[in-house]
Order: C-alpha cells, then structure tokens, then sequence
C-alpha cells in the first residue's frame, strides 16, 4: 500500500472571477496529522468541500490510497471509501438522543451505503451500541447518552460531532476549525481530544486557526494563501519560513 | 423511559396489548356509541392508513400530499380481483398492496427528488392527475362517474371454476367461506390493522427506521455519514404506499365498489389532518387522529338539536335553551368546526399532537411525585 493517502493534483476552482484554488497540489501521509492554515477566505473549506465530494473542481484531480479517484464520486461513496469530515459549523441530529447521534454513524459503516434492514431489531445492535458508547466516552459523555443532541452547548455539538466521525474509524479524518468559535476551556478540551486521538495512528486533515492548537497537533503544515500554497513543512519549517511569516503571520513572532 | 418499549422483551407485550385492545373495540367502544361495524371497520382500516402514512412523514418528514392515490388504487385493484378472479378476500389484498407499491415506486421515483414544499407540490400534482384520469382517460379500468362495481356477468374464473357461484343476487366478499358482513367484516380488518401494526412497530425500531430519523434530522450528515438516502427515501415511501393500499383493498372488501372520489386531495388531507393531531412520528398518534376524527365525523355529526335538549333536560327551561343555542353549531352539521377548532388548538398549544398532551400530563404528575429529583426529561427521548 502507498504511503500517500490522499493526493491533490493540479486542483483549480474558481467562483465567477475568484480563483478559490489555485493549481493545488498535496500529498497527505498515511498516520501524519496535516494541517492546513491560512487567513479567512483563503480556499481552506473549499479544498475539503472538494475532497469530500460536496464541490466539484474546474480541474484536477484527488486520488485516495493511490487508486481511488474522489472527483465525480457521490458524498457517501466517499465516506464508505474511508473518508469522514467534521464541518465548519456542527453537523449533528439534532432531534436524537446522543447516542442514536454517535450510534447512525456506525450502523452507516456498518451496512454500506444502502440496507433494508426492517427486520432486525435495534436493541439487538450491542456491538454497534457499544462501539457508540466506547465514542462517548471519549469525549466523556457517555454519562448524558439519553439526552437530545439539539440542547447540547455549542462547544459539546463540535465534540459530538467529532465523536460521530471518530465511530467510524475513517482512514482519513477530515477536520474543518474543530475549535472555531468555541470558549478557552473548551479549545483546551478539544486540543487534548485531538493528542489523544492521535495516538490512534489515524491519517487527518485539520484546519485551524488557533496557532496554539496547530503546533501542537500538526506533523505537517501546509499554508495557504489566496488559493495558492506557499509552503509546506514540518512546524519547525514553517515557523521559520520567511515568505509565510510575511503573507501568513504578518511578520508576527512566533 | 419511554425507549424502553423497544426493548427485547416489551416489544412482545406491547403487541399483545394492542391486540386485545382492538380486537376488544366492540365492548370498549359500546359506552360512547361507536359499536357498529360500519365505524368499527372505518377505525381499523384508516388506522393502518394513519400509520403507515406515519411511517413516510413521521419518520423521514417528507410530507406527501397525495397519499389518497394509494389508497384508490388498492380499491380499484381488490375491486377487479373481486371481478375476474374470485370473492375471497386474500388475492383481492395481495393484488393491491401490489399495485399500490408498484404506483407508489413510481411516483416517489420522480417526487423524491425534490425535498420540502416542492416534493408535496409533486405528490399533490400526481394525485390529481390520477383523480382526473379515473374519470377520463382510465374509465375502462375505472368506469368513470359510476364507479367500479360487481355485476352478474363478471367471470370471477377462480370461483366458477370451482362452482361457488350464488343462484340470485350478487356474492358478497369472503373469507374462505366466512363472509364479511357486519362483525366478520370488522374482525378482518382488525387483523390486518394488528398485522400492519406489527410490521410498523418493526420498522420504528429497526436500524432502517433510525435511519428514517436521522434523515429526518439532517440529511446531509446522514449522506456523508455513507448513506445513500434516496433509496430509504424510496422504501418508505413505497412501504406507506403498501400500507394505503392495503387500507384501500380493505374498503372495498367491506363494501365492494371503488369511486375516484376515494383519491381526491380532501381524502389525502384528511390523513395528515389525522397524524399531525395525534401526534407526528410518535407510535400511537396517528391511531388516536383516526379515533377521534371518524369519531366526530360518525357520531358527533349524528348530534341533532332534540338529542342536545335531552342531553341539557336537567337543567331549568331557560338555561336548556341558551345551552343548546350555544352547543348546536358545534354538533350536527357543525362537526367540521369542532375538529377545525380543535385541530387549531392542537397545532397551536400542542405541537407534537395529543400525544404531546399526554407527555406533558404524565411528567406533571412525576414531579409532583418526586418534588425533590428536579425532571429534565423533557430534554429526553420520548420517542413515542
Ligand atoms: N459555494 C461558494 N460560492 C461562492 N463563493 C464561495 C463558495 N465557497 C467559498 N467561496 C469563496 O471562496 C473563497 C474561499 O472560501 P473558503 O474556502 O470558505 O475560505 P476559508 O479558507 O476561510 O475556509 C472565499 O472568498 C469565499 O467567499
Ligand atoms: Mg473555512
């Protein structure tokens, strides 16, 4: 198997006259945690929409494990492929209980795409309800299972969410500003969720703006300015890169 | 909590309860003067209608407003089976939800693909299609205005071919030799409901069914979770279709003729007017929207002013007279502004349907209980 989980080739997207992408070319490693930064509207959302199968690119290509060509491909192919995101804003069943929240995920990767299963009880489920409450508790909550996900705080809907997408045990996780909007105690939360689920050995892409949550999960960076990447590197590379502490960081010390 | 009814072991009992409960209609239903068949037949049949409409809209929330098809097309098809096949009940119910699940794929083929107001404008724009047609274009299979009814010359191949003809007259429908008129008639279709019952209390608590609500919830999570949910989309549909066509077939079982009229848009209106005031998505509301819809339509609206006068006869002259002046629009005639009235106070006051009223009824009285244990379990699932 290739060690390149994802690769990006020559991916271009524009919106009427904006060039939202430019000429995108990437290579994730299998088990690295890379993050991509940049400032606001600088495409990040947009690269993972296109990995996801939620925008299609004007061209290019991303190929998953070396083989599997993403683009053209329908949004649960990809996620029954390996690929999982958490998005920008939470995406969570609101109307469910937690663990019906963390357990639709499972049942999801379980069957495939498409299952009639009408006859089989859910309360039989144990191995799905235990692979969701092992989830829970993760991100300790496995204490408020009965409780419906749409009065949870914002920070606990983000959490969630990331639980839903860990169920799945996805090969490669795709994370979109896990700790956007959320309060210090909750980032501190989150960052040491992320540490702990990275000894997982799970392959992720994150997308954060916290600089503080970046160096202290990444492997690898990759920065990103107005559609272009202007460098990739360890976090030791980047932090010492002239042309990003000058586009990037504002000539900012780190 | 209320979940726990999807437990192994309750789900069995809850099955038996019901059961009894409907089977019993004709002793429990006597008190309040709803035991004759005529009605008994109508809670039966329009109950598996209410549920397995239930089982589209209260699952997924696609909300189809031409569900009414489903059930002239089961009408039509046990009305034919009747015709050219025999008059026992059984072929007359299969050929049905066969048809009704075929028409169903169909249409839902095409109105799924669209969501929201735009799928029920689609279902509607089906629905009346059909209707018109009935009347146009489809009168072989429909015979238009009069209706589609048995006459002394239909082949009825299965049953001349074993003699079971009748010397004069019409046959009425049977199963295997028990005919079903009256009581019979209603026993039949409380089995069914019972059967249908069954295979609904399946599907709620079935992966399939989670998966219903979680479409419900958020589609576009349920999609990049790795479901694909056109295809549920389609099965639900197609399994409320069935349950329609079934109620339809049973309509005509009890009362073999079938007129476009059974498929006009007031007839799906009345459906969701059902499951939306016992209560959308729960497990019995849908059946308590039928009770107390063909209640008030069957015996409220027998309601006349000399039976008020009795009704009030305790009181002094004067007061009898203001008391029947004030109640008399609301009966009578004027049952439709009882239930307009009383669906506006649903809608308004209780959203999630009568069932919602019994909710907030039973956690009134578990707090006053438990004064002490603070209740949050309106936060709580109580799916049901
Ligand atoms: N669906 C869309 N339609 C039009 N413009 C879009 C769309 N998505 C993103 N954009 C534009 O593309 C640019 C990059 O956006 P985005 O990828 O969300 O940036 P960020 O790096 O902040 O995540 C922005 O200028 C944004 O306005
Ligand atoms: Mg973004």
């Amino acid at each position: 198997m290739s060690n390149t989980v994802l690769k990006i080739e020559n991916v271009n997207k524009s919106f009427g006259g904006l060039l939202a992408l430019n000429n995108i070319n990437l290579d994730i490693e299998r088990g690295t945690v890379h993050a991509i930064i940049g400032p606001n509207g600088a495409g990040k959302s947009t690269l993972l929409n296109v990995c996801i199968g939620l925008l299609k690119p004007d061209t290019g290509e991303v190929t998953f494990n070396g083989g599997e060509k993403i683009i053209g491909k329908k949004p649960h192919e990809i996620n029954q492929i390996g690929l999982t995101r958490v998005f920008q804003t939470p995406e969570i069943f609101p109307d469910l209980t937690l663990l019906e929240n963390v357990m639709l995920p499972a049942l999801s990767k379980r069957d495939g795409s498409y299952k009639l299963s009408i006859f089989k009880m859910l309360s039989k489920e144990t191995d799905i309800k235990n692979e969701a409450i092992e989830s829970l508790k993760t991100i300790s909550m496995d204490d408020r299972q009965d409780v419906i996900a749409g009065s949870l705080s914002r920070g606990d809907k983000r959490r969630l969410e990331l639980a839903m997408c860990l169920v799945q045990k996805p090969e490669l996780l795709l994370l979109d500003e896990p700790t956007a909007g959320m309060a210090r105690h909750d980032t501190n939360q989150t960052i040491k969720l992320l540490k702990q689920i990275k000894e997982g050995g799970m392959t992720k892409i994150i997308i954060e703006h916290d600089m503080h949550v970046v160096f202290s999960v990444a492997d690898k960076i990759s920065v990103l300015a107005r559609g272009k990447i202007i460098a990739t590197g360890t976090p030791e590379e980047i932090r010492a890169d002239p042309l990003v502490i000058e586009a990037y960081l504002g000539g900012a010390e780190l | 909590m209320m979940m726990n009814i999807f437990s192994k072991k309750s789900a069995p009992r809850l099955m038996l309860f019901f059961a009894i409960g409907v089977l019993t209609m004709p002793i429990w239903l006597d008190p309040v003067g709803a035991n004759y068949p005529d009605l008994l037949q109508k809670f039966a049949i329009f109950g598996i209608f209410a549920i397995g409409y239930n089982i589209l809209f209260g699952l997924t929330g696609y909300l189809s407003f031409g569900h009414a098809v489903f059930l002239g097309v089961g009408s039509y098809s046990a009305v034919w089976s009747f015709k050219l096949l025999t008059m026992n009940v059984i072929p007359a119910i299969i050929f049905s939800i066969i048809m009704a699940g075929l028409i169903a794929a169909a249409i839902g083929y095409v109105s799924l693909r669209r969501s929201g107001i735009y799928f029920s404008i689609l279902t509607l724009a089906f629905a009346q299609m059909f209707y018109n047609l009935a009347y146009s274009v489809l009168t072989p299979i429909t015979n238009g205005e009069t209706g589609l009814q048995l006459t002394m010359h239909d082949p009825r191949i299965i049953d001349n071919a074993l003699s079971r003809t009748v010397e004069t007259g019409l046959p009425s429908t049977d199963f295997f030799g028990i005919s079903m008129n009256g009581y019979s008639g209603f026993y039949f279709c409380a089995v069914m409901l019972i059967i249908a019952f069954y295979i609904y209390l399946k599907i709620f608590s079935s992966p399939f069914g989670m998966k219903l609500k979680g479409i419900k919830s958020n589609q576009k999570r349920m999609k990049y979770i790795g479901s694909d949910t056109r295809p549920y989309l389609i099965a639900a549909f197609v399994i409320s279709g069935m349950f329609a066509g079934l109620a339809g077939s049973l309509m005509a079982v009890t009362d073999p003729l079938a007129g476009a009229e059974r498929m006009q848009w007031t007839a799906s209106g009345e459906v969701i007017l059902m499951t939306i005031l016992g209560g959308v998505g729960t497990l019995f509301g849908p059946l308590l929207g039928v009770g107390i819809i063909k209640y008030l339509e069957n015996i409220f609206s027998a309601v006349n002013d000399s039976v008020l006068h009795s009704f009030y006869s305790f009181l002094p002259q004067w007061g009898e007279n203001l008391l029947v002046t004030i109640t008399a629009p609301f009966v009578g005639e004027g049952w439709h502004l009882t239930l307009g009235l009383l669906f506006m106070l649903t809608v308004i006051f209780l959203p999630g349907g009568v069932m919602e009223g019994f909710q907030k009824i039973k956690l009134y009285f578990q707090n006053r209980n438990k004064p002490d244990k603070s209740n949050n379990s309106s936060e709580e699932s109580s799916n049901v």
